[in-house]
């Protein structure tokens, strides 16, 4: 034979694959939250800056640890341990103490997803898990509000960001009253509604000029972040869809039932929904992934963020319904399996 | 027409939502790049080999027995092998020239397998024997059949089921529509796509043979629509009474699946693990109809057939005509290949097996000749499943991919086979071509079939 035999590769079939692996996925989910990151500095100044580089850099220390401390190859570069800091800083008040939220960045990765077995094993969404356990711990902290659009906001921190460890954060309420021009009550639009029975209105939601927490404010950028994800498909569009329809249709149910209880939209716009309908809820891992689980899901999770608001104790509803729908996907899904090509009639 | 076994659900409602708009197609499935760069060559006779190699398994069933013996002069054409029972098919040399002995040979599936080696004698002039003249009009449909099998033919779209088998259609099924395969939705294969544009009368004598095979009335040609081309050239000879129609469907994979043809062109489900004959329907691959239409009323029986080779480091790429039983080593240094290092698949680069060495013979299932530069093709890690839940999305039978995996994973092919419908899966690797973490998904589920069989015995 005139051809020089070659060094031959054995695989199996398929031989060609279609990009993007996980790396590439959790990379754009990070491009795709850097807007968001680049609104809540602007909005909040550089205490919301140094928190979401704090969370950040927490998570991806702890996932590194806990991949060392297990004799494994380190994870951390497949980004999603940048993602679960991130998400965890866009959810917490701007002017949470920084030893608070490095603490919280620790929780995610270690119980929230190493603990499981890092990536792909995780039960629930870990920044979530990372965002229930402050809640439980700093309950005040969590709850403090500060205005927007501070003057100063890019040199001064919020004194409350920078409190040293395992100390009492220093009162924001002074600072607030110093900084704050007109009649700032500290309240979420959420607060208002439950506390003081105020509905903002749908536009200042939209656009985000409310206060909040960090990146949950704007639900307009939300969704151009999240649409760039879709486009790319990379981001299972029907998850979003289904938790803020299950949410519309909830609010609309008890608007029937109680006239008074906020409609469909507000609750769609406020608080958290939208940043958890489109970065939280479709956390892969967590969410079914058969078409009718996932509709399931979004119905729950949107049921019980509405009653959560409307008679529960606190206005972070968003994440309990979420932790709770994380923990249903299991069951959801052995009973919505889908049925295959030609199946045949019983 | 034939009361449907099949439950309706809302798949099927919008395959028939967007085919009463024109477009026909299936549901889910996947685009992958198409690389079929060679399907404007013509094609070309391959000198013949030196020795050619014949398993003597060459299609599903049993294998065929030997009927030479070493030393045994035999004729391009000649009966080397019969057949053993129904479920199989007798091999004709590919080649005159010599016997040179029964051996276990490297086959594509990796197994090593009884073979016939013939020696070419490069001095005759390989003329194929000439065959009984058959005038396949005034042939019974018994007597069809028969020629068919007599001829050796199988699928030639790949699977190698024997077609006799396919034409004896079950008493109590009445066939109301033929399925003429063309849609060749393997990236980098244009052997059908050829055949259609070359072998036009071939293939409409074809379509009638088999129409009258399995008594159906009508035939409809599928292609998939990037081969607008074979629409003109196979408009124009078309029957005048409107038996044998062509129609284009949607360019996606699998779209050469006989299930999903079946769904794209009439909007119909082929009940699970049924035939398509349940629902009226028989299916063929183009180039054997082609190739029947070619070879029956002469006689002849299947001693060579089209194969695509192309990929990387070749310098003449294109579509061969090549005897059955020609080594790799020769088909490609006739391409020119150069490369040193390199994956060779025989078959499309979705369902094709990879060559484990350039001894291994081209058999009667062998469509194309793939070679991919290792550099290429070098896979990531396998991660693991974040439940992005692509895979469902692409699996056309609508499996739990990701779900079926994470058995396999655990080792509970029991499972895998009575709750999540394992034996549906036909391998089309859509899963495993989405799958962002590179599971190898498609191969957990051949070696949990495999297993279950072997399990089940």
């Amino acid at each position: 034979m005139a051809i020089k035999a070659p060094k031959i590769d054995l695989r199996t079939s398929p031989y060609i694959r279609r990009a993007p692996s996980v790396p590439q996925i959790m990379r754009n989910v990070v491009y795709a939250l850097i807007p968001l990151v680049i609104f809540s500095v602007i909005h909040f100044g550089i205490s919301a800056l140094a928190l979401i580089l704090m969370t950040t850099l927490s998570c991806v220390a702890t996932e590194h640890l806990f991949c060392k401390l297990s004799a494994k190859k380190t994870t951390i570069t497949d980004f999603s341990a940048v993602i679960t800091g991130l998400l965890l800083a866009m959810t917490l008040p701007p002017g949470f103490p920084l030893w608070m939220g490095v603490i919280g960045g620790f929780v995610a990765i270690a119980m929230g997803k190493t603990l499981f077995g890092g990536i792909g094993f995780n039960v629930f969404n870990p920044a979530l898990v990372g965002r229930a356990f402050l809640q439980a711990a700093f309950p005040v902290s969590i709850t403090t509000w500060t205005p927007t659009q501070v003057a100063d906001r890019f040199i001064d921190f919020i004194p409350s960001t920078l409190a040293l460890p395992f100390m009492r954060p220093e009162e924001t309420a002074q600072w607030t009253a110093q900084v704050a021009t007109d009649g700032f009550t500290g309240a979420t639009p959420l607060a208002l509604m439950k506390f003081q029975q105020v509905i903002t209105e749908s536009s200042s939601l939209f656009f985000g000029s409310v206060t909040g927490s960090a990146g949950e404010t704007s639900a307009l950028l939300i969704l151009l972040c999240g649409g760039y994800l879709i486009f790319r498909n990379m981001l299972d569009w029907r998850i979003p869809a289904a938790v803020i329809f299950g949410t519309a249709i909830s609010a609309e149910f008890f608007h029937l039932i109680d006239p008074d209880a906020p409609r469909a939209l507000f609750m769609i716009l406020s608080g958290g929904l939208m940043f958890a309908a489109v970065f939280m809820a479709s956390d892969m891992v967590a969410s079914p992934i058969t078409p009718v689980g996932i509709f399931v899901f979004g119905m729950v999770v949107g049921f019980l963020t509405v009653l959560i608001r409307l008679y529960g104790a606190m206005t972070e509803a968003v994440m309990y319904a979420i932790l709770f729908g994380n923990a249903a996907t299991p069951l959801i899904e052995s009973f919505t399996q889908p049925k295959i090509y030609g199946a045949r009639k019983k | 027409m034939y009361e449907s076994p099949i439950e309706n659900y809302r798949g099927l409602f919008l395959v028939n939502f967007l085919k009463f708009f024109g477009k026909k197609t299936f549901s889910h499935g996947i685009h992958p790049p198409e690389y079929k760069e060679t399907h404007h060559k013509e094609t070309r006779r391959l000198p013949f080999p030196s020795h050619v190699i014949l398993p003597l398994a060459q299609s599903i069933g049993k294998p065929a027995v030997s009927v030479v013996h070493k030393g045994q002069q035999v004729e391009r054409g000649e009966l080397i092998a019969k057949a053993d029972g129904f479920v199989s098919v007798p091999l004709y040399a590919s080649v005159t020239g010599v016997v040179k002995e029964t051996e276990l040979v490297l086959t594509a599936r990796g197994t090593r397998e009884p073979a016939i080696i013939i020696e070419t004698a490069l001095s005759s002039g390989q003329r194929q024997l000439e065959g009984v003249q058959r005038d396949f009009e005034t042939l019974s449909r018994q007597d069809l059949i028969k020629a068919v099998w007599d001829m050796g033919m199988v699928g030639l779209g790949g699977a190698a089921f024997p077609t006799h088998v396919k034409m004896s259609i079950p008493k109590d099924c009445k066939i109301h529509t033929v399925l003429v395969n063309g849609c060749e939705c393997e990236p980098f294969l244009t052997t059908d796509h050829r055949v259609m544009l070359e072998q036009v009368h071939n293939l409409i004598r074809g379509i009638t043979i088999a129409l009258k095979c399995v008594d159906a009335p009508k035939a409809i040609i599928g292609i998939e629509s990037n081969k607008q081309d074979v629409l003109e050239a196979i408009k124009p000879h078309l029957p005048s009474d409107g038996s044998i129609t062509i129609e284009a469907v949607e360019t996606k994979y699998p779209q050469g699946a006989e299930k999903m043809l079946a769904t794209a062109l009439l909007g119909v489900e082929i009940p699970s693990k049924g035939l398509p004959s349940e629902i009226g329907l028989a299916i063929f691959n183009v180039t054997t109809l082609a190739e029947i239409g070619r070879l029956l009323p002469r006689g002849q029986a299947l001693i060579e057939r089209i194969v695509t080779v192309t990929g990387d480091d070749l310098a003449k790429p294109g579509n061969y005509q090549v005897p059955l039983g020609t080594p790799l080593s020769h088909i490609l240094d006739y391409a020119g290949f150069t490369g040193e290092e390199a994956e060779l698949i025989l078959g499309g680069p979705m369902m094709g097996m990879s060559a484990a060495s350039l001894d291994v013979p081209t058999t009667k299932g062998t469509g194309g000749i793939l070679v991919l530069d290792k550099r290429a093709t070098k896979g990531d890690d396998i991660m693991p499943c974040i439940k992005c839940s692509l895979c469902l999305q692409a699996c056309p039978i609508n499996l739990n991919p990701s779900e079926l995996g994470q058995l396999a994973a655990k080792r509970q092919y029991d499972v895998m086979e009575e709750k999540y419908n394992l034996n549906d899966c036909f391998d089309c690797g859509c899963c495993s071509y989405v799958c962002p973490s590179n599971i190898p998904l498609v191969q957990y589920f051949r070696i949990a079939k495999t297993l279950n069989r072997q399990r089940h015995q």
